[in-house]
């Protein structure tokens, strides 16, 4: 089952570009772990999750690159083919001349209306190479214009049309202390837009991913690069293919194995009054939690700790929030590795710090009139506040 | 009464090709409007000065090896117009602007010949398409004489353009050209571009101004600046002064290793081999030359964290009339010798929070900020970005509702004979005290009415401007002082919405 990657604006288009390039080297890694024939069925299933095959033999990327000014974009094509290992299509993607100045809403409004058929037209075409569609990963910033504005754009539209395919989007949180100036602005029109449309969203903070390079790998003069690279890692180990318990590299329709919907118990949640944040949590409630072991020894590793009730709330047991996949295949060059997906409280924190620095400017006015220019008025603003402050609400309170 | 002609062809130009996009950037520069200008007094109504408008000879203006001239096009593609990426234009008012547009002329096509060495018309190149040469004078008279004129070449300037995405107003506000005509063509550019940005570059005067009427030329300039312009850079020329004081004492202070890349003077005009002679205010017109250089990089190279020309304006200017930017450019130089270490990067960063680098005199850092870009070209990441600004963070104010107004942009590009560059634009307070003492020179003048009538005579004009100009200015300040009044309160949080859950 394939899937078909959309990668938006310049944030989108450089991970898009390290995520593939990590999948492609990952699977071509040199292999101690496992048979021949395992890493085989690897190589073939990854191949077919995230590229398609061109006459002259180099692998092509199932993506869909869209930016609203051209620099990014040739600088990801150009780099691709000068690899010589795999390559962006000739004709996958779609740029502007001019971007979309960090508007919210003239990539909602303008770019995406205006550029809704081409780029529909050009995720069809990808689609329609694929032997089974799985769904959709879409990658986006928030605190810029065409990623986020264009991105929950797209994401509707996404929705409306291929209504039975998975949507997934990967959001990239910005630095707290600022990237962009309205960066909360967009971040919460986005993700109040994203709430509605999208099936999941995989979350990556900057500053986690700076941290990760400070402090565990000991970079010094961190560059966006590395943090995509790390980042690009992280969605590798994630994405290549594993066993879902069932004795076949099987991938399911839904790329993570969980169903991330939410149901409360059916007698309703405990009316619990809205808690404060400032509250000691002793655990970091989840609502579902997937781990994924690759390498040696998956077969023996012990995770029972992930199983404990504490970990979860009240109305979930551990055995449908809790779910693991393994190979033996291992992830690039790493003897043994591991990855975490959760669904927990541990984003309600920085959501919460946006959310309110966001209102406080919203309180003032300042900025509004970029956003009203081109019709995103302040009723707009609120109902994306509103639907947010639920979300905290929902979270807190699990 | 003034009244605006519409042409017959009130055509808009098409934003996405119109055939041919041939350029001589040399042709270019030796286009004119051949008008002749009448010495009279320096009113922003009749545009005349009390300076004689000779023409820089062409030769001086020579594009770098001359290889620009004629080609057009990805190298391949004969014909097809280049694809991609966005144009502005430059409009250059008056002696002032036009000095300092043909500097940035020189120095930009240095920058690109420098990335690029076979000296083929490349997209970077594209984006700064055409300068205009409006040497016709005046707002109210001349404006609307050669108003069908300018607009003319303006709409041609556009039509060459496939995305024209800025215009680039360069002028000085004492003047009677670029004060007059210059603003007089803000509104013109609003009404027949309206989704075009118009970023004015303005040179205030400074104390001792030779030209008696200029508060009259600034009040009634400012009035258009509030309305039409959608970013202002204002500049003074007593800070240009004072930097190249600086350097000139750090050139001449015989301290050892204390030679200068020539190339990497902030104030160094492009051809800096060629024995042509100096002109007075080269030195720093430069400079405001570099500001603009360094304005538009981000969006001309290629870099990890971009920043277009539509994202300056998003992000600093919260609200429509507060557009002033202080502007800070570093560094101002590198040195020569190769053993002394490179001056560390964070002394670079500090070095744009300090008055010594700024372009108009004032003082952001006992003011308040609502908003800060820091645009970094060069071997510069995210990390050392980040390192600075926190290290800068607690010794600045910003305004309540946007205490981490950071706009931040990475351009691997460095200026020629540079390793690295920062220019800081900040939204700050700190130009109340530039726009107050317009006002009262303005005031001091008007009381007496003194060479009022050089203005009321022309046809148009009326007292009520000036009253009107002044209001607007007297409103502009009221906006900063509210703002300045909040400064020492603690910041407060405003309530959130609470929802049901």
């Amino acid at each position: 089952m394939s899937i078909v990657t959309v990668q938006l604006g310049q944030c989108g288009n450089q991970i898009g570009f390290e995520v593939f390039d990590a999948l492609f080297s990952d699977s071509h890694c040199p292999q101690k772990f496992c048979s021949k024939r395992e890493n085989e069925a690897y190589q073939a299933s990854c191949k077919e999750r995230f590229f398609s095959e061109e006459e002259d033999g180099v692998p092509v990327a199932r993506a869909v690159l869209v930016d609203m000014e051209p620099k990014v974009i040739n600088q990801t094509l150009s780099r691709a083919a000068h690899s010589g290992r795999w390559k962006y299509g000739q004709h996958s993607h779609l740029c502007q001349k001019q971007g979309s100045g960090n508007n919210w809403a003239y990539g909602y409004s303008v770019h995406g209306p205006r550029h809704e058929e081409s780029i529909m037209n050009l995720i069809q075409k990808e689609v329609e190479k694929c032997d089974s569609l799985s769904g959709f990963f879409i990658v986006m910033s928030m605190a810029g214009g065409t990623g986020s504005g264009l991105g929950a754009f797209l994401t509707q539209n996404l929705q409306d049309q291929y209504s039975n395919s998975l949507k997934m989007n990967q959001i990239i949180w910005p630095y707290g202390t600022g990237e962009v100036i309205v960066q909360n602005y967009n971040s919460i029109l986005t993700l109040s837009h994203l709430y509605r449309s999208s099936d999941a969203l995989l979350v990556h903070e900057n500053d986690a991913v700076h941290k990760i390079c400070a402090k565990l790998m000991n970079i010094k003069q961190i560059s966006f690069r590395d943090i995509n690279q790390v980042l690009a890692h992280q969605l590798g180990s994630v994405f290549q293919p594993t066993y879902s318990g069932e004795g076949s590299f099987h991938y399911r329709r839904n790329p993570l194995g969980i169903d991330w919907q939410v149901r409360p118990p059916l007698s309703g949640l405990p009316t619990l009054g809205k808690m404060p944040l400032s509250k000691e949590l002793h655990f970091n409630t989840s609502i579902a939690n997937l781990v994924i072991l690759r390498g040696k020894d998956v077969h023996s590793a012990d995770l029972g700790a992930f199983k404990d009730p504490a970990l979860y709330t009240s109305w979930l047991e551990p055995v449908t929030a809790f779910n693991v996949w393994k190979t033996q295949r291992a992830f690039s060059k790493y003897e043994k590795s591991a990855a975490l997906v959760s669904n927990s409280q541990s984003l309600v924190k920085p959501l919460d710090m946006i959310v309110g620095k966001a209102w406080n400017m919203f309180a003032s006015k300042a900025y509004l009139h970029q956003y009203t220019k081109f019709g995103i008025e302040e009723e707009d603003f609120l109902d994306g506040f509103a639907l947010l402050e639920q979300v905290i609400a929902s979270y807190s309170n699990l | 009464m003034f009244t605006r002609h519409r042409g017959s062809e009130g055509r808009r130009p098409s934003r996405y090709g119109n055939g041919e996009t041939q350029v001589h950037l040399r042709g270019l520069l030796t286009e004119n409007l051949s008008l002749n200008v009448e010495k009279s007094g320096a009113t922003a109504a009749t545009g005349g000065s009390s300076v004689t408008y000779g023409r820089p000879a062409p030769s001086e203006s020579a594009v770098v090896g001359g290889e620009y001239e004629g080609r057009r096009g990805l190298p391949g593609a004969a014909g097809r117009p280049p694809s991609g990426m966005t144009q502005s234009v430059v409009v250059q008012v008056g002696q002032c602007g036009n000095q300092i547009g043909c500097c940035f002329w020189d120095l930009a096509l240095r920058e690109h010949a420098a990335v690029n060495q076979k000296g083929i018309y490349d997209e970077a190149i594209s984006s700064f398409f055409r300068n205009v040469d409006t040497r016709a004078v005046g707002h109210k008279v001349f404006g609307s004489l050669y108003q069908e004129q300018i607009l003319e070449k303006l709409r041609k300037s556009a039509e060459h353009c496939d995305c024209l995405q800025c215009f680039f107003i360069i002028h000085s506000m004492g003047g009677g050209t670029g004060s007059g005509l210059g603003t007089f063509l803000l509104k013109v550019l609003e009404d027949e571009f309206p989704e075009v940005y118009r970023f004015v570059t303005s040179i205030y005067p400074s104390g001792e101004d030779d030209v008696i009427t200029s508060p009259y030329n600034s009040i009634l300039a400012m009035k258009e600046l509030n309305e039409h312009a959608d970013c202002v850079l204002p500049i003074d020329n007593q800070s240009l002064f004072d930097i190249i004081s600086k350097i000139e004492l750090m050139m001449n202070s015989g301290k050892l290793g204390t030679v200068i890349k020539p190339k990497s003077l902030v104030t160094s005009s492009a051809g800096t081999s060629k024995k042509r002679q100096e002109k007075p205010f080269d030195k720093m017109n430069n400079i405001v030359a570099n500001l603009l250089l360094n304005l538009t990089s981000s969006a001309r190279f290629e870099g990890s964290l971009n920043m277009d020309l539509n994202e300056i304006s998003m992000n600093l200017v919260p609200f429509p009339q507060l557009h002033y930017l202080v502007s800070s450019l570093t560094p101002l130089y590198t040195l020569a010798d190769v053993n002394i270490p490179p001056r560390r990067l964070d002394q670079m960063f500090s070095d744009a929070f300090s008055k010594d680098h700024q372009l108009i005199r004032a003082d952001p850092k006992h003011s308040l900020y609502l908003a800060c870009a820091l645009m970094v070209r060069g071997n510069v990441q995210i990390s050392d970005l980040r390192r600075n600004i926190e290290r800068l963070k607690p010794s600045l104010q910003f305004v309540s509702w946007n205490q981490e107004g950071w706009k931040t942009s990475l351009c691997s590009v460095p200026p020629v004979g540079h390793t690295h560059s920062l220019l800081a634009l900040a939204n700050n307070t700190c130009v109340k005290p530039t726009f107050i003492e317009l006002r009262e020179r303005f005031m001091r003048l008007y009381k007496k009415k003194a060479h009022l009538h050089h203005y009321l005579q022309i046809e148009g004009m009326e007292e009520g401007c000036f009253t009107e100009a002044v209001s607007s200015l007297s409103a502009l300040i009221q906006e900063y002082n509210q703002l300045d009044a909040t400064k020492s309160l603690p910041v407060e949080d405003i309530p959130r919405l609470s929802v049901a859950v």
